[in-house]
């Protein structure tokens, strides 16, 4: 291959395509479910269950992007509104969890539903469970406890769990399911830690309340109890055995796998992020340009003004995110490990977005700080993306550690 | 389809680039900076590897293969090894370069096959000017039609003017565009006083006093057609943004070693949070910033405008170069501050690209 920033014909179809429906699907209904929190955005679930799942219409023939494609949508769905992404029907997280480390069998039985195309199917939802009100960016310190009963050959979960996107969905309705991951033996620390699919409306798992959030407020983020939550044996995912040493060399798919979602979800969370910048850094523009004030890319620095200033920079640092997101991206569909990668995009994208919505706020002033638009929105929406699938913080941990050659251990 | 691996060729290129950059120019940076002069057996070797000859048009010797990513992979490496070294390398192709795009055949011929002989010849091209508000698109120099000659009065700054330059652009405002104009160093009206600056001390620079400069009618670039220097302007900050890289990679990785080795409370500052987390900004800011800058560079090879990217570009590797250089000198502490180690030499020229314009072309 060669250095190339031109995206294939079908990434060009499909970010048209996602655009239209973030504008004229999304768009419209923005506010009313920022202001609506915990009401269900029906026409936009039945939209996407309806047509949006179909997909972009690409031409099979031809190459794609690869998982670049995939942040190009993901960025045109977060342009659109980051909250009504997250409220899709999908398997989400859930979902990239049983990829990565289910079985045939279980790909099968948890993941064909959300491709059912009879007349009487219904939206579904997957989720993933790991934070826990003690246990968040540690997640090897994790409370939820899954025994094995030898009578019934089922898993007993007991714990909670908090913060978990698209809970209530995949928890309440029929058809999904969640993600939970729990020890099998507190004492293995990391290596006890395994994920159990736990199908919704299973008796045991009780969804006992949502966020009030400062933003993506459209999305349902749950708090689930598990008390006695019975799972049949086969809904482990990955090993049952517990490596008490060195479980990440064990070629253990259950941690490992689970751990190996973020390499994907990173850069999907970074080009989500990418999206809902570029929403406020366009608005600002097109405001600007309203107002007489073009950004003159070619005037010296001393002629330019601080707003064109500001935007100059905004727009290279928005831009250095997508780039640092579409390498990580590449790196999957070339079958090179990315975890560094995954991180500095994640950790790039996560920190600029927030700059640059806050900005954006600042230099619009009133029009910025109203609610009648969706400047305010965007800059609470950009802020999450600084904190859940890793905070900025985490990602710094992964990229220290991956840059110095540092075993865990050695730089906590 | 999006991509960002370099080709075989690249890489290869690059990798020799590299080894070069670490044997031959990083052991000589404190010297060159020190003496105020290039190792003229460092550039000689440097012309043998043929960098600037490769990107010349085979009709006149060269190897044909122009490439502005090619040229930002090369620029960083030499950059990375030492950053006045690497424009004294690279000067010929800011001779060289503006004839291939926009030179009249005569232009051409008079010009390129100098620079592709065995020995160095060094190039050089006059944009910036030394005024606050220095404006590339609008410059102060003037040049006027005067029967059948042009005449050029203003000054420039930061020309580089290695030992045996014989030829220049001289950049000017010609009825409201800038356009450039060939002389010789000696020509009557042209004056130079060597300069000394913050940076780039290796690289001898000059300011130029132009007072009633007469130039033939066939001096101006593009003969009478004239040029589009916009272009040029993009080239050159696509070629400093890859030179920023390579300064502000230097600085992370002397920093890297550095924090390994340095122990304080019994173990390396390395394992420090607030020094960790330091390195990990450099990294993901460097890798960014390069990226901005292959996507322009990649821009004028598909033949697209690049003004916006290449500015973008630039603005961000600015930066980049000045925050991670300064890093460097914080993590080296006081050692930092001593010039006895590289950080407060790569400070000194990492802030030299807010003032630089076209001192290196792609």
């Amino acid at each position: 291959m060669a250095i190339s920033f031109e995206l294939t014909a079908n990434s060009c179809i499909a970010r048209d395509h996602y655009h239209r429906v973030a504008t004229d699907q999304m768009r419209p209904i923005s506010r009313k479910y920022d202001e609506a929190e915990h009401v269900l955005p029906q026409e936009w679930v039945d939209f996407w269950w309806r047509k949006g799942r179909k997909g972009a219409p690409i031409d099979p023939q031809q190459p794609t992007d690869g998982f670049v494609t995939v942040c190009v949508q993901a960025e045109e769905l977060c342009y659109g509104d980051a909250g009504l992404y997250l409220r899709m029907p999908t398997p989400a997280l859930g979902g990239s969890a049983v990829s990565a480390a289910g079985t045939k069998e279980q790909k099968q039985k948890f993941l064909s539903p959300f491709r059912a195309e009879d007349e009487d199917s219904h939206p579904i939802w997957g989720a993933m469970a790991i934070t826990e009100p003690s246990a968040g960016s540690d997640s090897a310190a994790i409370q939820t406890t899954a025994d094995f009963d030898e009578v019934t050959r089922e898993w007993v979960l007991n714990g909670a769990k908090i913060f978990c996107t698209a809970g209530e969905g995949a928890s309440q309705v029929e058809g999904g399911f969640v993600v939970v991951w729990a020890t099998v033996d507190k004492e293995a620390g990391r290596g006890g830690i395994k994920s159990f699919v736990v199908p919704a409306r299973t008796p045991g798992m009780k969804l006992v309340g949502l966020e009030r959030k400062l933003g993506i407020r459209a999305s349902d983020t749950a708090t689930l109890v598990f008390e006695d939550c019975r799972v049949p044996e086969e809904n482990l995912l990955g090993r049952r055995e517990v490596r008490k040493r060195d479980p990440k060399q064990a070629g253990d798919k259950g941690f490992k796998g689970a751990m190996a979602t973020f390499d994907a979800s990173r850069p999907i969370v970074a080009a989500m992020a990418v999206g809902v910048g570029r929403a406020a850094l366009e608005f600002l523009k097109d405001e600007l340009t309203r107002q007489g004030v073009a950004v003159r890319y070619d005037a010296a620095p001393a002629d330019q003004g601080a707003v064109e200033r500001d935007v100059i920079e905004m727009e290279a640092e928005l831009q250095a995110a997508r780039l640092l997101t579409w390498r990580a991206a590449r790196m999957i569909s070339s079958g090179v490990p990315n975890s560094l990668e995954a991180s500095m995009a994640k950790a790039k994208a996560g920190l600029a977005v927030t700059l640059i919505t806050q900005k954006a706020v600042e230099i619009l002033g009133p029009i910025g700080y109203s609610r009648k638009l969706l400047v305010e929105k965007w800059m609470r929406d950009a802020k999450i993306n600084d904190i859940y699938e890793g905070t900025q913080q985490i990602n710094q941990l992964i990229i220290a550690r991956r840059i110095l050659d540092y075993p865990s251990a050695m730089l906590r | 389809m999006v991509d960002f691996e370099p080709t075989e060729e690249q890489a290869l290129i690059r990798e020799t680039v590299h080894a070069f950059a670490e044997n031959e120019v990083r052991p000589k940076a404190r010297e060159a900076d020190e003496k105020g002069e290039l190792d003229a057996g460092v550039v000689a070797a440097a012309h043998e590897l043929g960098l600037v000859a490769a990107a010349l048009p085979e009709a006149h010797g060269g190897g044909g293969e122009r490439s502005a990513v090619t040229g930002c992979l090369v620029a960083e490496e030499l950059a990375w090894g030492d950053l006045a070294q690497a424009l004294g390398i690279l000067s010929p192709a800011l001779l060289g370069l503006p004839a291939v795009d926009f030179g009249t055949p005569e232009q051409q011929q008079r010009l390129l096959p100098a620079l592709l002989g065995p020995s160095f010849v060094p190039g050089s091209l006059a944009w910036v000017e030394p005024r606050y508000g220095f404006d590339a698109l609008r410059l102060r120099t003037r040049a006027h039609r005067d029967g059948d000659a042009f005449v050029l009065d203003g000054s420039k700054c930061f020309v580089p003017w290695q030992h045996g330059l014989s030829r220049l652009w001289l950049v000017a405002d010609l009825d409201g565009a800038p356009q450039a104009f060939l002389t010789e160093v000696d020509a009557p009206g042209l004056v130079a006083e060597r300069e000394r600056n913050l940076g780039i001390q290796g690289l001898p620079t000059a300011e130029l006093t132009l007072s009633g400069l007469r130039l033939p009618l066939d001096a101006r670039l593009g003969g009478e057609a004239g040029a589009d220097l916009r272009t040029l302007l993009v080239r050159g900050r696509v070629a400093l943004c890859a030179c920023a890289v390579g300064v502000a990679r230097a600085a992370y990785e002397v920093s890297l070693a550095y924090a390994k080795e340095r122990e304080t409370f019994g173990a390396p500052i390395a394992t420090r949070q607030a020094i960790a987390f330091m390195l990990a900004d450099m990294a993901t800011e460097i890798d960014g910033t390069r990226l901005l800058g292959w996507e322009a560079a990649w821009r004028l090879d598909a033949g697209l405008d690049a003004m916006r990217e290449a500015t973008l570009a630039f603005d961000k590797a600015k930066r980049t170069a000045l925050r991670v250089a300064d890093g460097a000198v914080q993590i080296f502490g006081g050692h930092g501050y001593i010039r006895d180690y590289l950080p407060e030499l790569l400070l000194r020229n990492a802030r030299g690209f807010a003032a630089f314009e076209a001192l290196a072309l792609v």
